[in-house]
């Protein structure tokens, strides 16, 4: 369902389609992935411009500075089906619409995080956007792989717990 | 070990329990020991600890109930999780396999919640019509049964790292009364199993076996008597009674989803406090029209859930709260009844803490942005509490039969609740304390969290001396129905400040021998 591929896209494929989406991702037919293409998601389903705009949504969302796009994109990806099409295509405009009424082309195209989510207050309680949010708190924080970013360390049974493992190592009280 | 009892659909002179958590799975083994034939009937699957997931949201998937129910009232839960009014647990041992363990008697005082405080507007309070002499020895043996530390000379646990930062800011703000907490958690080997290893997952099902669960004490030994049949993905559907008003049995959905009528001499009732007053309303016929045992109007009523709250911080460094045991750790001070506070009643702080991907769910749901994203980057520095305090009975906080139905036609419970402005004053008192105390070590930022769905559920079938008052008796038998008990959280009268389990389990060792020696003399 959250396919993420990790493809061997070379640089110059990617430049020569590539359209700006974002500061973040670039999207081009059939694909978005990351200017460096360290990573990739397929889009089906939906339109490119969909997919880098939730993407962006999700960063603004949930902005954390050491978490890479391709956890987010994870997160997101499942909306890339034909269930969710219109649901993300009648969002999506709504949010574009919004960013026109404070100035931009579009909601990528407002480069600083706090005009977009300003863009996004204003939409806060829509079902749209609640739908994203909603589903970005298991599928964004529920990646295991993000897990050690904040320094949580999961489950500890494996490792015998914390008994002999540091459950009260703190030294600076 | 014998084999675990059959018995026939048609043996009528079997107890029928309904649910297999910390009462009925109790009362189930404490009955069995004592030569009764009983059945357990619980809704939910059976898992043993090597099949226990210490991953949150995979083990909500295994263990949590998510059967339909629906919410209303003013309370953030009816907005945030309406689908999820609690946090409970569908499964044989019932909630005790996602408890915590702390273990608390009740104060002398809180027995008796309308005498000490006075009547409070808008509150229903009622006196217990049991006092804390009389169940100073079922306290005794159920500490002895979940083998509870700090008492019985057992020795408490360690200090976590979390723990370490909540003691300091406790006693830098002048707190006495602070320490690892009384916990059904062996802090050695005890009663065959074994000491906690701090692995930190104790909501998920403790994997050792270091945390007592009637999953994997009551139950087995019960069923080892040949005694006990558990009878696991059995949904109770019915409690029928005769022409003389007694029940008779139950009818239940099996494992293939086909009805079932299980006869039964006495019906013991304890599904949690949403559950068991849905069936009770769910059984209503043409002699109990609004539904059985409820002559006194109060079946559902005065649903009570505890003056919850969280309190995070971030420090400057570390603290790894998810490390150790969740929630070792009390300050007692607060839980006193001092109405010079601003409210009736007292509450318990305790640390806490919550994986990153509850935290994410649970630190402000609905939250987003920046000033969400930046406590969590913060998560690894963070400490946690949680304040459990009293809350006020209302009779029109209560659980009523839902226009939803369930997958076997069902109504489900509607749980309607709101604050009572005795419950917010409370709650403020303990987020300023709670603040208090981490500044007091250091915290660079402060989060005082609203309540969860509910983990302590009490009150809907409420014990009363007099039946107009209550549903149950002081042996949690029901008024109106002589061989219909209730055995779980539901029966309480008041709440009271302490977790609420080891007085449910005191509770239902307790009615076993009311029920075994009641059934020897004749009486049911
Ligand atoms: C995360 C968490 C932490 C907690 N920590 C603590 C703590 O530290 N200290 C404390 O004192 N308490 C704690 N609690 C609360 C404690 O778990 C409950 O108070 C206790 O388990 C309630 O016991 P009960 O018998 O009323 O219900 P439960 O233990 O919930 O058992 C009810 C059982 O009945 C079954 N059932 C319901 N309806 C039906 C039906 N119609 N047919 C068949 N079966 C049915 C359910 O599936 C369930 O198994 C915690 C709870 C949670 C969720
Ligand atoms: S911390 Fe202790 S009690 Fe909790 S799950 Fe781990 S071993 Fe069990």
């Amino acid at each position: 369902m959250t396919r993420l591929n990790k493809q061997g896209l070379t640089r110059r494929a990617l430049l020569s389609r590539a359209v700006a989406a974002g500061a973040l991702a670039v999207a081009g037919p059939g694909f978005i992935a990351a200017p460096d293409a360290a990573w990739a998601v397929e889009v089906t389903a939906i339109s490119e411009h969909e997919m880098a705009t939730l993407l962006q949504m999700a960063r603004d969302i949930y902005p954390h500075d050491r978490v890479g796009d391709r956890f987010y994109a994870v997160a997101i990806k499942s909306y890339d089906v034909t269930e969710q099409k219109d649901m993300v295509a009648e969002g999506i405009a709504a949010l574009d619409e919004a960013a026109k009424k404070a100035g931009f082309d579009n909601y990528l195209a407002a480069g600083w995080e706090d005009d977009r989510v300003a863009i996004l207050r204003s939409i806060q309680d829509t079902p749209f956007f609640q739908t994203i949010r909603g589903g970005l708190v298991t599928g964004l924080y529920n990646q295991k792989d993000i897990w050690p970013i904040f320094g949580y360390e999961g489950e500890s049974f494996s490792h015998g717990g914390y008994i002999d493992r540091g459950f009260d190592d703190i030294d600076w009280l | 070990m014998a084999t675990a009892a059959k018995f026939e659909l048609t043996d009528d002179s079997v107890v029928v329990i309904v649910g297999t958590g910390a009462g009925g799975g109790v009362l189930a083994n404490e009955l069995a020991q004592k030569g009764v034939k009983v059945v357990a009937l619980e809704a939910g699957g059976r898992y043993m600890p090597e099949d226990y997931i210490n991953d949150e949201w995979e083990s909500f998937g295994q263990l949590a109930w998510t059967d339909p129910r629906t919410t209303s009232g003013d309370w953030r839960v009816a907005k945030d999780f309406s689908g999820l009014p609690a946090w409970i647990v569908k499964a044989v041992g019932g909630t005790s396999v996602h408890w915590a363990g702390a273990s608390l008697r009740f104060q002398d005082h809180e027995w008796k919640a309308l005498s000490a405080y006075g009547a409070v507007e808008g509150a229903n309070l009622l006196d217990w019509p049991l006092d804390a002499a009389e169940m100073a020895p079922w306290y005794d043996k159920a500490e002895a049964k979940l083998g509870v530390t700090g008492v019985g000379g057992r020795a408490r646990l360690p200090g976590s790292n979390n723990y370490k930062v909540f003691e300091k800011g406790a006693l830098a703000l002048g707190y006495k009364d602070v320490h690892t907490g009384n916990m059904a958690i062996n802090s050695a080997d005890y009663d065959g199993r074994m000491a906690c290893q701090q692995t930190g997952f104790c909501f998920q099902g403790c994997k050792w076996g270091a945390k007592w669960s009637s999953a994997y004490t009551d139950i087995p030994r019960g069923e080892a008597t040949g005694n006990l049949e558990v009878r696991d993905h059995a949904h109770v559907a019915r409690i029928l009674h005769d022409d003389s008003g007694k029940v008779t049995g139950v009818e239940y959905f099996d494992k293939d989803g086909n009805l079932q009528m299980q006869k039964a001499r006495v019906v013991a009732v304890a599904g949690n406090s949403f559950e068991s007053p849905r069936l009770l309303l769910n059984s209503h016929s043409s002699m109990f029209p609004d539904g059985l045992a409820n002559s006194s109007g109060q079946v559902g009523r005065n649903y009570m859930r505890h003056t919850t709250g969280s309190v995070y911080a971030t420090f400057e460094q570390p603290v790894k709260m998810w490390r150790g045991t969740t929630m070792a750790g009390i300050i007692r001070d607060e839980a006193r009844h001092d109405p010079s506070r601003g409210f009736v009643g007292g509450y318990e702080l305790e640390t806490l803490s919550l994986g990153l991907p509850f935290m994410a769910a649970f630190l402000d749901p609905g939250g987003w942005g920046r000033e969400f994203t930046t406590a969590l980057d913060s998560y690894a520095n963070m400490a946690g509490m949680w304040i459990v305090g009293e809350d006020m009975p209302q009779a029109e906080n209560r659980v009523t039969l839902s226009e939803t139905e369930d997958k076997f036609g069902l109504k489900v419970a509607n749980v309607n609740f709101s604050d009572h402005p005795n419950d917010i004053a409370m709650r403020n008192h303990a987020y300023k304390q709670g603040q208090a105390i981490y500044k007091a070590v250091g915290a660079t930022r402060t989060l005082p969290t609203p309540p969860y769905p509910s983990t302590h559920n009490l009150g809907t079938n409420r014990m009363s001396e007099r039946p107009e008052d209550g549903v149950v008796n002081r042996n949690g038998r029901a008024h109106d129905v002589p061989n219909l008990f209730v055995s779980d959280g539901s029966q309480f009268t008041t709440g009271a400040a302490e977790n609420p389990t080891l007085t449910i389990v005191a509770l239902a060792i307790r009615q076993a021998d009311h029920i075994a020696k009641e059934m020897a003399a004749g009486n049911v």
